[in-house]
């Protein structure tokens, strides 16, 4: 089933997605990473601090995603439903109920939880275009309901409203808050998939009726990698709103699925990091086309179509075959 | 609120009839070459696009139909034989490509079309209502159903009674053997893809009269026949005429009892199959 997305092929190297060691050369690229981040503000004008913010966010939903496709072999396209939720309720518990925005996230984050939850319960019993399939369509629903659900929504004029507190109104302030919020979470995620549950996902991608024979209950392990996941969603969701102090349908519709896998994909999936990489390409592509063009959309499914028929595994990963292969 | 009336059964039983046919070319693709056809939503709305466009110029609705079923065919070819020949064998990539193809179509269609509502123009002798035993229902809609009848008898009789419909099923089953014995077996599937599209077309142009055509009618018919097909399991003829059937009834009461939340009530009998049958009513494991 998850031969067709499959990140590297054995053999395509040591850096392969299953190398886990902090070897130095890897903590180096950390280290000149996180500066290079810690830098930006210093760095760029206020409008490039914004697009870095929002690559570090949508960085977070395209790893909560890459958790499913790269680990379990499971590729979702309800994420965005996920995201939005979270985004929605915050919003909507901070300005039309009044309350505080911390409060709202936290209560937006359960409730992404909760409809992830939801979700696995119906989905985790499938697999491959099944899988992807029933996601979709589950979160359109969402995105139906919160089209029409004009009274509590907004319908398609969504909910306005400042959710950020004053400590952080300025773009390096808010900035560096992500920053710090998007590391911490990126350790728990990595920690994550190296955990031993982690391999046992891992282990059910390559065959699940091997990991079933071997005494693993395999759907309750589908179902929290499921639920873990969109718990992830749901914090980039809450920080999203924060960030966008707007929320409309477009927010949990199926083109954000669809981005947030891209970039997985873009960034090769099964890599967790590579998504930071593919959020980066995606998100100043669209800003550098949208300057140029109003057609957007178009462009997201040209790349997709050419990403599908030349390189499915990811920019990252076609980048580590190319490599491997001139190493001989 | 109150029990359903005869006219909102009449609105459930219509709008089944548009998602039959929308749903049944889908679940042709999905079932026959286990292609998941996500651009199948942009084709509806492509197809009603061009069967607006051809009907108002032409004045003739049935020119209407064919000339949008003629196109969308077309584009199904160029999206079988120019794209998705180069990821044959693996499914998600088939997928994501067809979503990658929804939406260049759908951005395309805003570019040729913008962004404005059509009504796809309706003959005279189906404008009006006709008596139903002292209701007056809309002679369009059921027409619609009429039609949604028609190609379900078309469809099964295709599949079940002529050469070509044997082959199809053959192929399904084995294609390597079919090849072996001299058929052409892309060309069997390749027709296959047009057919399923063509019904995209058709629906659009039939649904885009009633329904009418804007920049997101293409996701909302897509949730609807991935409803459809999740009910009633991929590839059956039977189970997407069932889910059809489930589906608009319920979303002509959920419109009636919840008008705000018609589509989360879609969600309940899926959720409930789902639980029971993954792979639905009909659905039988690839």
């Amino acid at each position: 089933m998850s031969r067709d997305l499959a990140s590297v092929p054995a053999g395509a190297g040591p850096a392969g997605p299953s190398a886990v060691a902090l070897t130095p050369a890897r903590l180096i690229a950390i280290a000149i990473a996180g500066l290079a981040l810690v830098a930006v503000p210093y760095m760029l004008p206020n409008y490039y601090v914004s697009i870095a913010t929002q690559v570090l966010i949508f960085a977070v939903l395209a790893m909560s995603i890459d958790i499913l496709a790269g680990y379990t072999g499971r590729t979702p396209l309800g994420h965005g439903a996920i995201f939005g939720t979270a985004t929605y309720v915050t919003i909507y518990w901070s300005t039309t109920l009044g309350g505080s925005p911390w409060t709202g996230m936290l209560v937006g984050v359960a409730a992404a939880t909760t409809v992830a939850a939801i979700f696995a319960l119906l989905a985790i019993r499938t697999s491959g275009v099944y899988f992807l399939l029933l996601t979709l369509a589950l979160g359109m629903i969402v995105w139906g309901v919160c089209l029409r659900w004009t009274s509590v929504t907004g319908g398609e004029n969504g909910i306005r409203g400042s959710v950020r507190p004053l400590f952080i109104a300025t773009h390096s302030a808010f900035y560096y808050l992500v920053l710090t919020a998007v590391a911490v979470i990126t350790f728990v995620m990595w920690r994550f998939v190296n955990s031993p549950f982690g391999l046992t996902l891992r282990g059910i991608k390559d065959s699940e009726s091997r990991m079933r024979s071997l005494g693993y209950n395999v759907p309750l392990h589908l179902f929290i990698a499921f639920t873990v996941s969109g718990f992830f969603a749901g914090i980039a969701g809450a920080i999203y709103a924060m960030f966008n102090s707007f929320v409309s349908p477009s927010t949990v519709a199926l083109t954000q699925s669809v981005a947030g896998l891209l970039m997985a994909i873009t960034g090769g999936i099964g890599t967790l990091f590579g998504s930071f990489v593919g959020a980066a390409a995606i998100i100043s592509l669209e800003n550098f086309v949208s300057s140029y063009t109003e057609r957007w959309l178009s462009i997201l499914g040209l790349m997709f179509v050419l990403i599908m028929v030349f390189a499915p595994e990811g920019i990252v990963g076609r980048i580590r075959m190319i490599l491997a292969r001139s190493k001989g | 609120m109150g029990a359903l009336n005869a006219f909102q059964i009449l609105n459930g039983l219509t709008f089944a009839g548009l998602l039959f046919i929308v749903a049944s070319g889908f679940t042709l693709i999905f079932g026959l070459l286990r292609i998941v056809n996500l651009a199948h939503g942009a084709l509806y709305l492509f197809g009603g696009y061009v069967g607006y466009t051809v009907a108002s110029l032409t004045g003739n609705f049935v020119a209407g139909i064919l000339g949008a079923m003629v196109v969308i065919a077309i584009i199904g070819f160029v999206l079988d034989q120019g794209l998705l020949r180069f990821v044959r064998g693996y499914e998600l990539r088939q997928v994501l490509l067809t979503l990658g193809v929804a939406f260049i179509l759908n951005d395309m269609a805003l570019v040729i079309w913008g962004g404005d509502t059509f009504t796809v123009p309706v003959p005279e002798f189906l404008r009006g209502a006709v008596n139903l035993g002292g209701i007056f229902y809309p002679k369009y809609r059921l027409f619609v159903l009429a039609l949604g009848i028609a190609v379900f008898i078309l469809l099964w009789l295709l599949l079940n009674r002529t050469r070509l419909g044997a082959l199809i099923r053959a192929g399904v089953d084995d294609a390597e053997t079919v090849a072996a014995m001299g058929i052409n077996i892309r060309l069997i599937f390749m027709i296959t893809f047009m057919l399923g599209a063509a019904l995209a077309g058709l629906g659009g142009t039939v649904g885009g009269a009633f329904l009418t055509l804007y920049p997101s009618a293409d996701s909302e018919i897509l949730v609807f026949s991935l409803a459809v097909v999740i009910i009633g399991g991929r590839g059956s003829l039977v189970g997407a005429a069932i889910g059809a059937l489930m589906v608009g009834m319920l979303n002509s009461v959920g419109q009636v009892m919840f008008p705000e939340l018609a589509y989360f009530v879609i969600f309940g009998p899926m959720a409930l199959i789902l639980a029971f049958r993954p792979l639905g009513l009909f659905g039988r494991a690839a």
